[in-house]
């Protein structure tokens, strides 16, 4: 018998800034990479995805107004509490059954994607917006504005990092998200939410539910009040199901399968500019 | 002088369609009889339009595979101006083997400066037609020669010119980033704008390395297939430009056929939707330009005389057949019934006939089938509830022709104010504050161009920022610029065409 029994974590969802679990009352089993149960997490359904997008729907607002500067000082807290909890982090990741090397490495590299994007908040309109020399006399200029509700669906391939390289971009850029965690490896996803509620990122900016991926991502790309869906499943049924959803309303779509999620190619502006509008305004110009 | 307002307004309530709002209230108009002028037509003479047209693939007019033809309309007249080929997926496919040909062969091959030195030749000698194309788009499509030969096609030309510099410069239009071509581009246009849509499509597409297969619409393709003489005109390379005549089925084959890299529509929402779906699980780009419900939003402290023009441009351009239209207006609370007055009778003074007359306001509706559309949502409208006006002015008895219409008493949800008529059709809605003015202006499925009329420059800075859609006019409406991007938000398109915006969807991104 050991001296102290250990105290396990319940894992719930993020929701609106909350730690609902699944309306459904169900969870599934997560195994580490040996086969061992070491958790069990939210098997969320179609309603849990529907509420979550309502929910970030009422955050669009909001989290679009706020000015450039404060987004990017809002994401750099993120990045600094994760920092806090780099221990916490590893070692989730190393129960999960990653090497310590590699749990430890995942961790720094989430919380300097962090920083990249923190860094482009108020950089990216100035980079891809223009003053357009229209033959007339009008004052005429372009500039970017966020897209609104980005579904984000991930694959297997990370636990964390893929979580914060597709979220940062996204809510970079004044989009709010409802995240479908790594169906296999939610936790550090989950635990996630407890860096965001403990930064200063509004309640439902971010939105991290776990489940069968097949059971919510219909719903999620779906749904009406989703503006656009980034997936990272590279499988071509889920691909088209997708894409056939999104046509429902004209919704915005990016495929991003990653082999490396580590690959510092996924650090680049475009990935912000893939769920902006580019809004073009004409002024006259005379007296 | 506001007394003498006042009892105006008391006059106006009990007979609307007769009285002017002006404050000289005995000066009574009358717009039937006094505001005639002597006809004007362009000449129509020397305008050359073949009896017949087949496809233009690989740089030939080319019979079709199966002998199906359509015929164009001059809607004004209801003639026949000539006939058609109706393209199978065989034609389609024709089409795309010289597309590929052509990218492979020749067109990706050629420097950056070779392509665009042809797309200058294409440019300048739109500009040496300019005539002869616009009186063709008036005459196929229904609209105003003053339109077609002040807006179309100088800005066609436009669009060439602008593009054609951009071939030798892609290396600086994205930031940390090398292009190359997507490849083949299969591009579908309306028939609103027929040749200004083409240069749209067409210029951006070749001036990033791209060849293309391009279908005008059914009830337009007579400019479309002039162009195509023009490329031949210019020596374009053979298949590096194929236009493919036709219909929906047409469209289909395009948008399904497998060796095409990118798809480009501009259309309605409900076509925008299928070719989505149908491009599902495919490595398809794509670009959509789709339908619009545009609100146009005067604030009390506007000018309302200025405002009033405004909305005439927004809804009657074109008789309305614009995706950007500004069909929705609302009207700040105070100023409403003055505006709404003054409007009637602006409206009074619209001129609508033979889209040939140099004076015509409001040509012909483009086509029988968007006439009843039209009807039908007049109709609509009336047993929803609203309050319908129409102006006294004659129209035509020959061809499609529809009176500028006005609705009032209309609330958010009627389907007037919802969907898309595609004709000169306004409705009317007031709102107090400017919240509420943005929320009846987002409260459509659409989002791709709005209007906003006031006299206070951060006022507009604030809505526009609002409004959730991708052109915002202040204290203007319907301006258009090849360096302006255009395209919507939600369910109207995805994509920008037009400016550097333009480039994007017509290149893949390389590290550089």
């Amino acid at each position: 018998m050991p001296d102290r029994i250990e105290v396990l974590k319940t894992y719930k969802t993020y929701v609106g800034g909350n730690f609902p679990r699944s309306e459904s009352g169900r969870t599934y089993p997560v195994n580490n990479r040996d086969g061992e149960n070491i958790a069990n997490a939210c098997r969320c359904t179609r309603k849990d995805v529907r509420d979550a997008v309502g929910t970030a729907r009422s955050a669009f607002g909001g989290w679009s107004s706020r000015s450039a500067y404060n987004r990017g000082q809002i994401l750099y807290r993120i990045a600094e509490m994760l920092e806090g909890r780099k221990d916490q982090f590893t070692e989730e990741l190393e129960k999960a059954g990653l090497k310590r090397k590699d749990a430890l490495r995942e961790v720094e590299l989430s919380i300097d994607r962090l920083i990249y994007f923190a860094g482009w908040t108020d950089k990216y309109p100035q980079v891809f917006g223009t003053v357009n020399p229209v033959a007339s006399s009008h004052f005429n200029f372009s500039s970017p504005e966020a897209t609104g509700v980005v579904g984000i669906i991930l694959d297997d391939s990370s636990n964390l990092l893929s979580l914060i390289s597709t979220m940062a971009p996204v809510i970079a850029g004044g989009n709010v998200c409802v995240v479908i965690a790594p169906e296999k490896q939610p936790l550090s996803a989950i635990s996630f939410g407890e860096v965001l509620h403990a930064s200063d990122v509004p309640g439902g900016v971010v939105n991290i539910l776990s489940g069968f991926r097949d059971e919510v991502i219909d719903t999620l790309s779906g749904h009406m009040n989703v503006n656009a869906v980034l997936n990272t499943v590279d499988n071509p049924e889920v691909r088209k199901l997708i894409d056939e959803n999104a046509s429902i309303s004209v919704k915005r779509v990016k495929h991003l399968p990653v082999e490396s999620w580590s690959d510092e190619s996924l650090e680049n502006p475009y990935l912000i500019i893939d769920f902006q509008e580019t809004k073009t305004t004409w002024h006259p110009v005379g007296v | 002088m506001a007394d003498q307002t006042q009892q105006n307004t008391a006059e106006i309530k009990d007979e609307p369609s007769k009285k002017p709002t002006s404050p000289n209230a005995d000066l009574k108009l009358d717009f039937n009889s006094f505001w005639e002028y002597s006809a004007a037509p362009e000449s129509s003479d020397f305008v050359e339009i073949r009896k017949s047209y087949d496809h233009y693939i690989n740089g030939n007019f080319t019979a079709p595979e199966k002998d199906r033809t359509m015929k164009s309309i001059n809607p004004a007249t209801e003639e026949v101006l000539t006939e058609f080929a109706e393209g199978t997926s065989e034609d389609v496919d024709k089409a795309v083997k010289a597309a590929r040909k052509a990218y492979n062969k020749t067109w990706s091959k050629l420097s950056g400066r070779e392509r665009g030195k042809y797309i200058y030749r294409i440019a300048r000698i739109i500009q040496e037609k300019a005539r002869e194309l616009a009186i063709i788009e008036s005459m196929d499509g229904g609209k105003p020669i003053r339109e077609s030969r002040d807006v179309d096609i100088p800005l066609a030309a436009a669009y060439f010119f602008y593009y054609a510099g951009w071939a030798d410069k892609l290396d600086y239009a994205f930031p940390g980033r090398k292009t190359e071509p997507v490849g083949v581009c299969g591009q579908i246009i309306p028939w609103n704008f027929p040749l200004l849509m083409l240069s749209w499509k067409i210029a951006p597409a070749l001036a990033a390395g791209n060849t293309v297969i391009l279908k005008p619409a059914e009830s337009t393709p007579i400019t479309a297939l002039k162009f195509a003489e023009i490329c031949s005109e210019a020596g374009l390379p053979d298949g590096v430009v194929n236009i493919v005549t036709g219909a929906g089925q047409t469209g289909s084959a395009i948008v399904n056929h497998p060796d095409i890299d990118k798809i480009a529509f501009t259309g309605s929402t409900e076509v925008g939707k299928i070719i989505q779906k149908s491009l599902a699980g495919t490595d398809k780009k794509f670009t959509l330009e789709l339908g619009g419900k545009g609100p146009n939003i005067v604030f009390e402290d506007a000018s309302v005389d200025q405002a009033v023009e405004g909305i005439i441009n927004a809804i009657f351009f074109n008789q309305g057949h614009v995706c950007c239209a500004g069909s929705r207006l609302l009207v700040q609370e105070g100023i409403a019934e003055r505006l709404i007055g003054k409007l009637k009778d602006r409206m009074e003074t619209l001129i609508v006939g033979d889209p040939l007359d140099k004076n015509t306001d409001v040509g012909a509706i483009n086509s029988k089938a968007q006439h009843e559309r039209i009807k039908e949502y007049l109709d609509i409208g009336v047993s929803e509830g609203a309050t319908m006006f129409q102006t006294n002015g004659s129209v035509p008895e020959k061809g499609y022709f529809c009176k500028p219409t006005l609705f009032t008493d209309v609330g958010q949800s009627n389907r007037i104010v919802q969907e898309e008529i595609f004709g000169p059709v306004l409705t009317v809605q007031t709102f107090r504050t400017p919240e509420e003015a943005v929320q009846k202006a987002n409260n459509t499925p659409y989002g791709l161009a709005g209007g906003i009329w006031t006299d206070k420059g951060s006022k507009i800075f604030k809505v526009s920022q609002k409004v959730r859609s991708g052109v915002v006019w202040a204290n203007t409406y319907n301006k258009f610029d090849p360096t302006s991007p255009f395209g919507g938000y939600k369910e109207s398109g995805v994509g920008r065409e037009g400016g550097l915006h333009g480039l994007y969807p017509y290149v893949n991104l390389l590290p550089s």
